[in-house]
């Protein structure tokens, strides 16, 4: 069972190192990718390619085989449709994203550095993911 | 401008460790899903494992190496709490950000999760846009 907590471990400590890797945990090089009319940083895009070039093609023999090496299922959303309430979701995202420079894992990366910062913006978005909650039950 | 180097590295081990996650405990590495899940007591300390690593990794990463961490944002608190709250709402309701709808949804070629990224890569170029050139 311990392996079942060594894997993730493992797998976080590599997702937070290429965090760190690529520049991705700085919020002046995620606003300069997401800024096309300004002085442009494509390394976000970058990031992207190298993780899609992973996943993509892994993912795919992955999933033709009926279960993972050490689960008995795969834990997949249940819908690949487009759909209004996703598209709306990411709009909200991406405002927060564009106003600050954090998306979720860096934010989570950055809590390390023991600054007020990363602190609060991941206090806050708890307090988002809470309210997100309380408003889909009411 | 830096090099491709790194982020393509970066990436690299993103996407390295979003592999080893499915394919060998079936699991869809969303960091907002996975956080999500931990604070709101969704069964299975695989997710507090996950997140430890993840956020021990940048102060071993800048330790060795030697590159000094980024500094904080200079937004203020008033900001940082909005865009923390925007950011944690949206995920949800989006049901992934950049690494669940970016790096696996992509990589499992769903539509739902190539809309969402193009959707909220858009909103923050919107965003960064307004506030950078219009106000």
């Amino acid at each position: 069972m311990l392996i079942r907590l060594i894997i993730p471990l493992v797998c976080g400590l590599l997702f937070g190192a290429g965090l760190a890797i690529s520049g991705m945990t700085d919020t002046r090089v995620v606003l300069g990718f997401l800024d096309i009319a300004g002085a442009w940083n494509p390394d976000l895009l970058f990031v992207m390619v190298g993780a899609l070039a992973v996943t993509i093609p892994g993912f795919w023999l992955t999933q033709r085989r009926s279960a993972p090496w050490l689960s008995p299922q795969f834990f997949l959303p249940a819908s690949r449709a487009i759909a209004m309430q996703p598209q709306v979701g990411s709009v909200i995202f991406g405002i927060g994203w564009g106003l600050y420079g954090y998306c979720p894992g860096p934010a989570l990366a950055s809590l390390t550095t023991f600054d007020g910062q990363p602190l609060l913006f991941v206090a806050a978005m708890a307090a988002g993911m809470y309210a997100e909650r309380a408003w889909q039950r009411s | 401008m830096s090099s491709p180097l790194l982020p393509l590295v970066g990436g690299f081990l993103i996407g390295a460790s979003s592999l080893t996650m499915l394919a060998l405990l079936g699991r869809i590495t969303g960091i907002s899903g996975i956080f999500a899940g931990a604070i709101q007591g969704e069964t299975g300390m695989w997710r507090w494992a996950f997140l430890a690593g993840l956020s021990a990794a940048p102060l071993l990463y800048h330790g060795i190496s030697h590159q000094s961490a980024p500094l904080p944002s200079e937004a203020g608190w008033l900001l940082t709490i909005v865009a923390g709250l925007l950011v944690g709402f949206g995920t949800r309701l989006a049901g992934g950000c950049t690494s669940g709808h970016g790096v696996c949804g992509i990589g499992r070629l769903s539509p739902r999760s190539i809309a969402a990224t193009l959707t909220f890569i858009a909103s923050g170029m919107v965003t960064v846009f307004v506030t950078r050139h219009l106000l």
